[in-house]
């Protein structure tokens, strides 16, 4: 590992020094052509734990999310810089292949986005069976493991077969938080989940999200400042591609300690 | 003044509506008289023997056009095999893997160059390299031949239906740890699968029609298929002799042959349909004929 020296000082202060940390980003900056989008963020997200990106549209909140499962990749002219940590192996590194990493970090997207050609169950599975399980016993119970999760199995355990799309928006939104965590995942990053979503829905995928926070590490995007305070344990207030403030979640929105975040929190801009 | 506007507004509405729906009417027009014709002049001819047997010279009394058939379903049989595997992996390559690069750039200029090459060009570049390099007419040179003009339309058709699919399921795919390849096999093409169809049967139609490339490749016979290396006969062939001839046996005949050959096409994308397009309109006939309705 690279000994960290002048960037030190990015470095926000431990969290909570006996937690261990899942996934630790040193210095990421992302680019987009000749963009500066996301500058300089170091961050760490500690295991079993909720941590909330919050912050204007436009500052960076999403984009940096990508970089946590290498999804940049997926676009032509986006380019990562620093390094990206899970367990103290480097996602960046150039002798691994994205996709193995990928199957560590599971994502859930701003709008839901099941597989339209398939049904509820096999949108459970496909990262599953994709992976190479075909073992129909050990498939039923993933399916029935992850829906349970999800929340939604009580809705729709009796029409598995049926076509994803059939589902409402809130119920496809939980079929692929099922689906990101059929592969076990050790991360789970949710880019603004349910902003699509009505409160009903929304109060489902948060009752979801505190479940899931006993087994996993989520880190979670959200323009919605009540979500935040909700449900995460910590918070980073980003601000045109820069981390302004990174704490718990209860001090960053009662004691802020920078002035931005203070405003942003009260309202007066976003 | 405001509800004047409003007047207008409506009126230029219909004005338009009408317009466009003229313009409709007027762009089938000639699709429904050349199919009326076909099934008004070539219905009547249609018999058992007339679909199953060898033509007999003219005036001879019966003008059958069995080997036509036959051949013409050898040839869209032997230039799909030939022309689709490349057609749609072309395709595919196109659209997920060659992206904007050089080689991608230079294949798409070349497809589209093929496209509107006559397809005549094409049956003397059959003609020399296949006729002349085996030294004889034969079913491959026609397969060939009618093959170089499916697949850039296949290849298109593809390249175009992939990228039709919301790239947010690539992104799905990606984030559950699934390789390139696994996300465009499993999920894109399942998703472009309908427009993939769409374009394959396109291209099967036009091949069944072409005329101009077997002159020079499968030239005609007036006997069922022998064997690949020898000349066969196909339905548009055979109406362009029939047409070449002063009787009118000769030219009835032709008019069977027309409306057989619409009627080879027809099945033709009925069963394709009934095969891999039932779920976009219900099960069965309704479905194949897009009558039933359609599944959000």
């Amino acid at each position: 590992m690279r000994a960290i020296t002048k960037q030190e000082r990015h470095t926000p202060p431990e969290l909570e020094p006996r937690r261990r940390y899942k996934m630790v980003t040193e210095n990421v900056n992302i680019y987009y052509g000749d963009v500066h989008a996301v500058k300089d963020i170091t961050m760490k997200f500690p295991e079993q734990s909720v941590t909330a990106l919050i912050g204007p549209s436009g500052c960076g909140k999403t984009t940096y999310l990508r970089c946590l499962n290498r999804m940049h990749d997926m676009t032509q002219n986006a380019r990562v810089d620093g390094r990206v940590l899970l367990d103290d192996a480097d996602l960046y590194d150039k002798s691994i292949d994205p996709i193995y990493h990928r199957r560590k970090v599971g994502m859930v997207f701003q709008k839901p986005n099941p597989f339209p050609t398939m049904s509820i169950y096999d949108n459970v599975v496909a990262g599953v069976k994709l992976n190479g399980v075909r073992n129909r016993a050990i498939l039923d119970e993933i399916v029935e493991d992850c829906l349970n999760l999800a929340y939604l199995w009580d809705e729709v355990h009796d029409i598995l077969r049926k076509p994803a799309l059939e589902l409402s928006g809130g119920q496809q939104q939980r079929l692929c938080i099922a689906r990101a965590l059929a592969i076990q995942p050790e991360v789970l990053l949710m880019d603004e989940p349910a902003s699509a979503l009505d409160p009903i829905a929304t109060q489902k995928i948060e009752e979801t999200i505190q479940e899931l926070k006993k087994d996993y590490c989520i880190i979670i995007v959200t323009h919605n400042m009540q979500q935040a305070v909700r449900c995460s344990d910590y918070t980073g207030f980003m601000y045109m591609g820069s981390l302004i403030e990174h704490g718990e979640t209860k001090q960053v929105f009662e004691r802020p300690t920078d002035k931005l975040t203070a405003k942003y929190v009260q309202g007066q801009f976003g | 003044m405001f509800k004047s506007n409003v007047r207008r507004r409506l009126w230029v509405d219909k004005i338009m509506r009408g317009a466009v729906v003229a313009c409709a009417l007027t762009a089938i027009i000639p699709l429904v008289w050349i199919l009326g014709t076909a099934v008004y002049s070539g219905l009547p001819v249609l018999s058992w023997a007339f679909l199953t047997e060898e033509p007999g010279a003219v005036g001879a009394g019966l003008i059958s056009i069995g080997p036509a058939i036959q051949g013409t379903l050898i040839l869209i049989g032997l230039s799909s095999i030939l022309g689709l595997p490349v057609g749609i992996l072309g395709g595919i390559y196109l659209a997920e893997f060659g992206g904007g690069g050089w080689l991608a750039r230079q294949i798409r200029f070349f497809m589209d160059v093929f496209i509107q090459v006559p397809s005549i060009v094409l049956g003397i570049f059959a003609f020399l390299a296949v006729v002349l390099v085996l030294g004889h007419f034969s079913v491959w040179a026609g397969g060939f031949a009618l093959s170089l003009i499916m697949f850039p339309i296949v290849a298109r058709a593809t390249e175009e239906s992939i990228r039709m699919v919301p790239w947010t399921y690539r992104e799905a795919g990606a984030a559950l740890g699934l390789s390139k390849m696994a996300i465009t096999l499993r999920i894109v093409l399942s998703q472009a699968k309908k427009g993939i169809i769409t374009g394959v049967l396109l291209s099967v139609s036009r091949v069944g029609g072409e005329t101009a490339p077997l002159i020079m490749t499968v030239v005609g016979s007036s006997v069922f298929f022998e064997d690949m290396d020898t000349p066969m006969d196909a339905l548009p062939l055979r109406i362009w002799r029939f047409s070449l001839q002063p009787y009118d046996e000769a030219r009835i005949a032709g008019w069977g042959a027309a409306f057989t050959l619409l009627l080879v096409i027809f099945a033709i994308h009925l069963g394709v349909r009934y095969f891999f397009m039932q779920e976009h309109g219900g099960k069965g006939l309704r479905g194949v004929l897009h009558l039933g309705r359609k599944v959000r």
